[in-house]
């Protein structure tokens, strides 16, 4: 009886998230797949069913062979891009987190600076982004700086819409995704461990591997799922900084949209959403998030 | 469990006592149980007007509320955001800001009032630009691509279809259009350009760019195309299959060699790149290079042998739009073409549709130097005052006649529409 009520309790309080879920991603992501397999036409979608967006999207990925098909060679940019961001946020995010976790003692000065991680979101996304032309253009900042230091005679091309600013950009956003997960992990850790380890003879590198990378594990996958599902999906900055003039999964998709092809366009998010997903399943066979909190 | 059991009670009880007291303030602040008789005020007269930011200037806004009391609510929104919303949520505008090449997309979806073209005042008096694809003096001028005068009358009230004569339902009343070409800096470019085919000359490599509208982007790079004789098409603006391959494989290759610095897809993009210096030589679009030379960087809007690719937008209404705001809807499209707009409009380098009126607006010199190509008198000013250019100065391209008359195609919505977006996706995939 009790028990009964105890659940009940429970869906009961899950209830008000468990709608809002179902109302604004369940049933929109439904339609959207079921709009993927409709037909279109110049203005509207056509409810008939039709694999068009799907075989369209594909096409010439066997005909042109040995030739990447476009489509291919859009996921593996944006891939290539996912990954080194990735590996770059992992890295520069482990140690911040690292550094505020451990090395900072008093928990005001942690506050303090992990609000200063947030500066980034301080200005809008665009307005961020327009701020690198003048640092990193070809009459920006830092080639003005090498020119006058006698490094380069030539202005670098490559410092701006290039996979190069891309990366660079989109590292300077996430880096905070993975900082947050990753510091919240290594709080957690209780410090006797870290005495035992230190009094077992373990070195500094050794405590590292051995003791605080497996604890932060949960952090580090939940870290980067958000950075993979972010980047995976970016069109915005992408576009912005690579002059629009490199390809990614989300660009596809805004460009069918904006030519009023919705089905195409469906089809396209389809597709990301199943490239996604196995990422991160793939993400979390390697460790088991729910066990790990 | 008895202990988890009370507090479950406990929840419960407090849970059902601030459900009931939000219950009551809630009927309380709706009205619902108050009792008061409901008052009804006379309406403000209030149009949406849906639209890209380019038109939707705080002055004209204010000067309509000051002359007709109508009051103007800007949505802003990109070109392709107002086509999307036009097309899923017609009932959320009354007045449409849209250009010619859309209503292609936009008629057929049945979302659009057909304008009865008695009610507007000024229709006679429309540039025979619109109406008869012609020049004032006659002149005939570019049709490929989707020409206004192609698209403006449907064939009845109801109709869905563009009628090739004229008839009194008109689609979009034309409000601003323009003739676009290549912008440059003169001061890195240091000698004259007079072809698009200088748009991918290896000497700009790393310093060219298009939009990435591929829309507008195709006629630009069909224009290059078309200039340097690798193709003639028979019409631009609707390119066969095999047209929109050759074109996008002249692109890609292009590309693909370091041509372009970077496409871009908003004004204010393509005036930082020409600004900065990362473009010398890009399609621009007239208020940009105004915004580029007011910053006191030398910008020239560069007119080219092979003419301009022309646009052209107007006013619709939704058909959602019944009653009196359909008078008001008139009303409001009767005030933009008696004068002030257009005249606000000429001053920052577009043309108005009725230029008579305009004209009555505009000071001997303004109108010497915006439309007939006379070197400025005095100063001259942008409508906020700021000024433009010198006494003196000359505006590029020269009068209305040279400009208008030099078009050589329409911004369009091709027949193959669907196979040059994909085409065009994997030119920047490329």
């Amino acid at each position: 009886m009790t028990q009964d009520r105890k659940t009940f309790v429970a869906w009961l309080q899950a209830a008000p998230m468990m709608l809002v879920f179902a109302l604004f991603f369940l049933l929109p992501l439904l339609f959207v797949t079921i709009v993927s397999a409709w037909d279109y036409n110049e203005y509207e979608m056509i409810p008939a069913f039709s694999l068009r967006g799907y075989t369209d999207t594909f096409e010439g990925c066997i005909a042109d062979l040995p030739n990447l098909c476009t489509i291919l060679k859009t996921y593996l940019n944006t891939l290539k891009l996912c990954l080194l961001t990735w590996g770059l946020t992992l890295l520069i995010g482990f140690t911040v987190a690292y550094f505020l976790a451990f090395h900072v003692r008093s928990k005001t000065w942690q506050i303090v600076l992990t609000l200063l991680c947030t500066i980034p979101f301080w200005t809008s996304n665009v307005i961020r982004m327009i701020a690198w032309i003048p640092l990193l253009g070809r009459n920006g900042l830092v080639n003005r700086g090498l020119e006058g230091a006698g490094l380069i005679k030539q202005p670098l091309e490559w410092l701006l819409f290039s996979e190069f600013s891309v990366v660079l950009a989109l590292v300077h956003l996430f880096t905070f995704f993975m900082v947050v997960p990753i510091f919240n992990s290594m709080i957690r850790i209780d410090k006797r461990l870290i005495e035992a380890a230190y009094d077992a003879g373990a070195s500094g590198w050794q405590t590292l591997v051995n003791v605080i990378i497996p604890l932060t594990k949960p952090g580090i996958v939940i870290g980067s799922i958000f950075v993979i599902t972010i980047v995976m999906g970016d069109f915005v900055t992408i576009g912005v900084m690579g002059g629009q003039q490199i390809a990614s999964a989300g660009k596809i998709i805004e460009s069918r949209l904006n030519a009023l092809q919705f089905p195409a366009a469906a089809a396209n998010a389809v597709i990301l959403l199943g490239v996604t997903i196995l990422i991160i399943s793939a993400l979390t066979r390697i460790v088991d998030i729910r066990k790990e909190l | 469990m008895a202990k988890s059991s009370k507090i479950n009670r406990g929840i419960n009880r407090r849970a059902v006592l601030k459900g009931a007291a939000g219950a009551v303030g809630l009927a309380a602040g709706s009205g619902a149980i108050t009792g008061f008789p409901y008052v009804h005020a006379a309406d403000p007269k209030v149009l949406r007007y849906l639209g890209t930011a380019v038109n939707e200037g705080d002055e004209i806004s204010k000067k309509c509320l000051a002359d007709t009391g109508i009051k103007i609510e800007y949505i802003t929104a990109t070109t392709d955001d107002v086509t999307k919303r036009v097309i899923t949520q017609p009932n959320s505008f009354d007045v449409l800001d849209t250009e010619y090449f859309s209503l292609r997309k936009l008629v057929p979806s049945g979302n659009i009032f057909a304008l009865d073209a008695r009610k507007i005042k000024e229709f006679d008096n429309i540039t025979p630009v619109f109406t008869k694809g012609q020049l004032p003096n006659g002149k005939k001028i570019g049709d490929q691509g989707t020409a206004p005068w192609k698209v403006l009358y449907l064939e009845g009230a109801n109709s869905k279809t563009f009628s090739k004569t004229p008839t009194e339902f008109v689609t979009l009343i034309p409000t601003v259009y323009n003739a676009d070409t290549l912008g440059i800096r003169p001061d890195l470019i240091k000698r004259p350009i007079s072809s698009w085919t200088e748009l991918l000359n290896p000497e700009f490599k790393g310093k060219a760019s298009i939009l990435n509208i591929p829309s507008i982007g195709i006629m630009d790079a069909a224009m290059v195309v078309e200039a340097s004789g690798q193709h003639t098409y028979a019409d631009k603006g609707n390119m066969t299959k095999p047209e929109i391959d050759l074109t996008m494989k002249i692109m890609t290759e292009a590309k693909k060699a370091g041509q372009f610095r970077a496409f871009w897809k908003d004004f204010n993009e393509s005036v930082n790149l020409m600004a900065s210096g990362e473009t010398v030589i890009q399609s621009m679009w007239s208020p940009a290079v105004t915004k580029v030379r007011s910053m006191g960087i030398p910008c020239t809007f560069q007119p080219l042998k092979e003419g301009y690719r022309s646009w052209a937008s107007g006013f619709c209404v939704s058909k959602a739009v019944s009653g009196p705001k359909l008078d008001w809807a008139y009303e409001f499209v009767n005030w933009y073409l008696s004068g002030w707009a257009g005249a606000y409009l000429n001053r920052q380098g577009y043309y108005s549709a009725v230029l008579s009126t305009a004209k009555a607006n505009m000071t001997a010199d303004e109108w010497g130097y915006w439309m007939e190509g006379k070197a400025a008198v005095n100063d001259i000013k942008a409508p906020d005052g700021t000024i433009l250019e010198k006494a003196g100065a000359k505006r590029d391209g020269g009068s209305y006649d040279d400009r208008m008359g030099a078009v050589a195609c329409w911004n369009a919505v091709m027949d193959e529409n669907d196979y040059m977006v994909r085409k065009w996706n994997e030119f920047i995939a490329a």
